[in-house]
């Protein structure tokens, strides 16, 4: 009798244990093959593309955030920050006349700069994660309104002293988010390469595993010997640097200097890197992880939409799929995760 | 009302590990009983079990000779228990005043009205502290609890489990912050709560004490009563009974090593703010054993050499060089190493491999440039699996899941494997068992056979006696007394622990 129960108890450990590791992947294979029987434009590959196409901002987006996850913090102000890479950018090719290799300059920099800024205040001011980029969210989100005195930029737009606007969204800036390699967009390809830049990193190299002791636990890490403020100063610099990298395609795709860019993305970008640590049951930020949660969300959102899914219940979609991860992380999963919890 | 208090055959495990092995004792109304046993013999795990912590155990317990149900620590005291656990920390409620920390009981039950104003608070508390003979002043009771020294907070902690009446005290260690004036106000409350009718369990590793209060003595080891007296006590057998023989035996066999060559010389060193400075020389080939009270500076000072921490005032010589750590990766580039207090805050890293903890602190040296080598990770950890015995399934399981002893030698252990010039251990073998106790303890014999030195930090002098070779007594932050081993006692040292500035 005692030897059965054990048995079918032992059953149940095995399919939680499944579940658990690779629930989220079997969610993905489900939604995007059912989408791929019901709905014939699903299958186009032009569909597909397009729709990885824009989930990469999110996803480069959302990487920036795991790296912010990986040292126990989280980057508030990356909406912001890819928000302050459109507004400069078009300030840079519309208002300057500039070429676009100076606008894509000019944006990394100020994304390094952005991520000095919240190293800065977490590091030396020891301002709380949350709280310190929650602040240079809004500074980030004022300041870039200063220059453009609140409008958005476009091209031939009216400028204060009544000529016209001497630039424009240049044809080679344009490319970045229409280029493609074969029938592979550019941001693709580029999301492609940050994952796994992403994912080396935190796993290969010296850098990445002293980024997640930090994370895991920054006294033992101290006492260990890393240099704790070092890394959660590195992983700030990253995330703000990611996100002015999708904040360039974003402009390159809305080809004018929408202030209201990358208002949405920060939630977004959360989404993707807290169902990522559900991802083979990692229990911790990781690349591939947030990059198979953008995938699903994209996957969700293109295919209801092709649907007919109302565009205004796409946030109830994305709140279900990261409450399905969050479950598989924390109500199924045996091992405690000490990441998500911090925040 | 008086109580008896009677525990039969409870035994309680934790994994495959059996903690408790079928104990059974009683305490009458008016009498105290006195645990005495060695670190893991399962003392805190009783404890735990008669507060109400754990739940789950075989075996029963009887209060008045009916059953009783302790499903949780409320439960416990509805039923006329209180415990005042070892560790102040945990029952201490930062942020919150004197006042409300000694109410807080009964403002959590809705007994004091959560919007209580300070005076009726005062008020409450100064009636509380009455009751006790403690004339604590309305300007402390109203002032934030941290700003109360450790040993006022113990006596805060008793004063509140003692605002319940309590039918059945459970008291552990409860000295090992006091000072002998305050440790003797304790002892009379505690006489005169026997005299009144309360069954008590006192825990303590001071002989002395017990002598003075207990009227029986149960000796756990391994979880098993080895032996339960009456008075008079017998103290050689009883600590035979807790130490275990073969423990005596090698404790005899030991040689004392003396080293020469002065590795790390500490001049007028401050540890506290008042405190006095002093100077001294730690040598390798021997192993220094610092000892004090809890608070007595032990762990300010390991934290100082290591570069965590500074020290209020002072200089350190490495090796005849001016030696000034910043941070603990200076300490860790001249070979100085730290195994810290508390592995579970400030060593274990969550659902980390024994592999990834052993080489966190070396990274460098499993990597090509910046890029690891799994496979030096996987022979470093393998190295320190079999040279400390560690006993686990894999060098991929995690530290947490291991058990206390196993993780304290992986906490060890990767200090051990690289080179260490000086390795300062704090309290390295709390919770940990005995078979691991001597085997760290070895493998830290033969780092200084080898020219190195070691200093432990403990507050057992047991463990010291074990380990040692010459003994530092630290009190309230100054050296009182430096001495080899073979030319000191036992008591002696007790005696120069407990003497105040």
């Amino acid at each position: 009798m005692k030897k059965g129960n054990n048995l079918s108890q032992g059953k149940e450990f095995v399919a939680r244990d499944f579940l658990v590791r690779y629930g989220f992947i079997l969610v993905t294979l489900i939604s995007f093959v059912s989408f791929f029987a019901t709905q014939d434009t699903f299958r186009l590959s032009t569909t597909f593309f397009s729709m990885l196409k824009y989930t990469s901002v999110v996803a480069i987006t959302g990487l920036g955030i795991m790296l912010s996850m990986a040292v126990g913090g989280l980057d508030l102000s990356v909406g912001a920050t890819a928000g302050m890479a459109v507004t400069l950018s078009a300030m840079t090719m519309v208002v300057y006349n500039k070429p676009a290799i100076v606008a894509v300059g000019l944006v990394l920099v100020a994304g390094i700069l952005i991520g000095c800024l919240n190293a800065f205040l977490i590091v030396v001011l020891k301002i709380p994660d949350l709280l310190a980029t929650l602040a240079s969210m809004f500074a980030i989100m004022g300041l870039k309104l200063v220059p453009v005195n609140g409008r958005s930029v476009s091209s031939g737009m009216m400028m204060e002293n009544g000529s016209t606007a001497p630039g424009k969204f240049t044809d080679a800036f344009l490319k970045i988010d229409s280029g493609q390699l074969g029938p592979i967009p550019y941001a693709v390809i580029l999301w492609m390469l940050l994952t796994i830049a992403c994912w080396l990193f935190l796993t290969r190299t010296t850098w990445g595993r002293a980024m997640y002791a930090v994370g895991s636990n920054p006294e033992a890490s101290l006492l260990a010997g890393i240099n704790v403020k070092l890394y959660r100063s590195l992983a700030y610099i990253l995330s703000a640097f990611l996100a002015s990298i999708s904040g360039l395609i974003l402009a390159s795709r809305i080809g004018q200097g929408d202030i209201s860019a990358g208002n949405s993305l920060l939630l977004d970008s959360v989404a993707v890197a807290l169902v990522g640590t559900s991802v083979l049951a990692m229990g911790k930020p990781n690349a591939w992880g947030t990059a198979l949660g953008a995938f699903l969300m994209g996957v969700v959102i293109t295919g209801l939409t092709i649907a007919g899914f109302p565009y205004y219940g796409q946030d109830v979609v994305k709140g279900a799929v990261l409450l399905l991860a969050l479950v598989f992380s924390f109500t199924l999963s045996r091992k405690k995760s000490r990441f998500i919890s911090a925040v | 009302m008086k109580k008896s208090l009677e525990i039969r055959s409870v035994r309680k495990s934790f994994g495959s590990n059996e903690v408790l092995k079928g104990i059974s004792f009683r305490i009458e109304p008016g009498e105290i009983v006195s645990l005495l046993g060695a670190n893991g013999a399962g003392k805190s795990t009783l404890i735990k079990i008669l507060s109400g912590a754990f739940t789950e155990f075989d075996g029963e317990i009887l209060i008045n000779d009916q059953p009783a149900n302790i499903s949780s620590p409320l439960q416990a005291r509805s039923q006329g228990i209180e415990t005042v656990h070892q560790k102040i920390n945990e029952g201490i409620i930062a942020g919150l005043t004197v006042a409300e920390n000694l109410l807080f009981d009964r403002i959590a039950l809705g007994e004091i009205s959560r919007l209580a104003s300070p005076s009726k608070m005062v008020r409450e508390a100064r009636n509380v502290m009455k009751s006790l003979d403690l004339d604590w002043d309305d300007s402390i009771l109203k002032d934030d609890v941290f700003n109360l020294g450790i040993a006022d907070q113990q006596l805060l902690l008793l004063a509140r489990a003692l605002s319940h009446s309590p039918a059945l005290l459970i008291l552990d260690e409860p000295t090992s912050a006091l000072s002998n004036a305050e440790v003797s106000r304790l002892f009379t409350i505690i006489q005169k709560l026997r005299a009144d009718g309360v069954a008590i369990l006192y825990v303590s590793h001071r002989l002395g004490e017990l002598e003075e209060l207990a009227d029986r003595l149960v000796v756990l080891r391994d979880g098993v009563i080895q032996s339960i007296q009456t008075k008079p006590f017998e103290w050689a057998d009883a600590l035979h009974d807790m130490l275990g023989m073969d423990l005596r035996d090698s404790q005899f066999g030991i040689e004392e090593e003396r080293g020469t060559e002065v590795l790390l010389s500490i001049k007028d060193a401050q540890i506290f703010d008042e405190s006095k400075p002093w100077s001294i020389g730690i040598r390798s080939g021997e192993v220094t054993g610092v000892i004090g009270l809890l608070g007595a500076g032990k762990s300010e000072l390991a934290r100082a050499l290591f570069g965590a921490d500074k020290l209020k005032g002072g200089t350190l010589e490495f090796l005849g060089q001016a030696f000034k750590p910043k941070t603990p990766l200076d300490a860790i580039r001249n070979g100085i190493f730290l195994i810290s207090e508390d592995r579970a805050r400030d060593g274990i890293l969550e659902n980390w491999s024994i592999s990834n903890t052993t080489s966190l602190p070396f990274l460098k040296k499993i990597a090509s440039g910046k890029i690891l080598n799994f496979n030096k990770e996987t022979e470093l950890a393998t190295t320190l699996i079999e040279r400390l015995r560690v006993v686990t399934e894999s060098h991929k399981s995690t530290v947490d899941s291991l058990s206390g002893g196993n993780q304290q030698k992986v906490m060890v252990g990767r200090w051990l494997v690289q080179n260490s010039r000086l390795l300062l251990l704090d309290e390295p073998f709390r919770g940990v068992d005995i078979g691991a106790r001597r085997e760290i303890a070895q493998q830290i014999r033969d780092l200084v056979k080898a020219g190195n030195g070691a200093v432990i930090f403990s507050s057992d002098i047991d463990e010291i006696l074990e380990s040692a070779d010459r003994v530092l007594i630290m009190v309230e932050g100054d050296v009182k007394f430096d001495s080899y081993l073979s030319e000191t006692s036992r008591n002696e040292i007790i005696k120069k622990m407990s003497e105040v500035a």
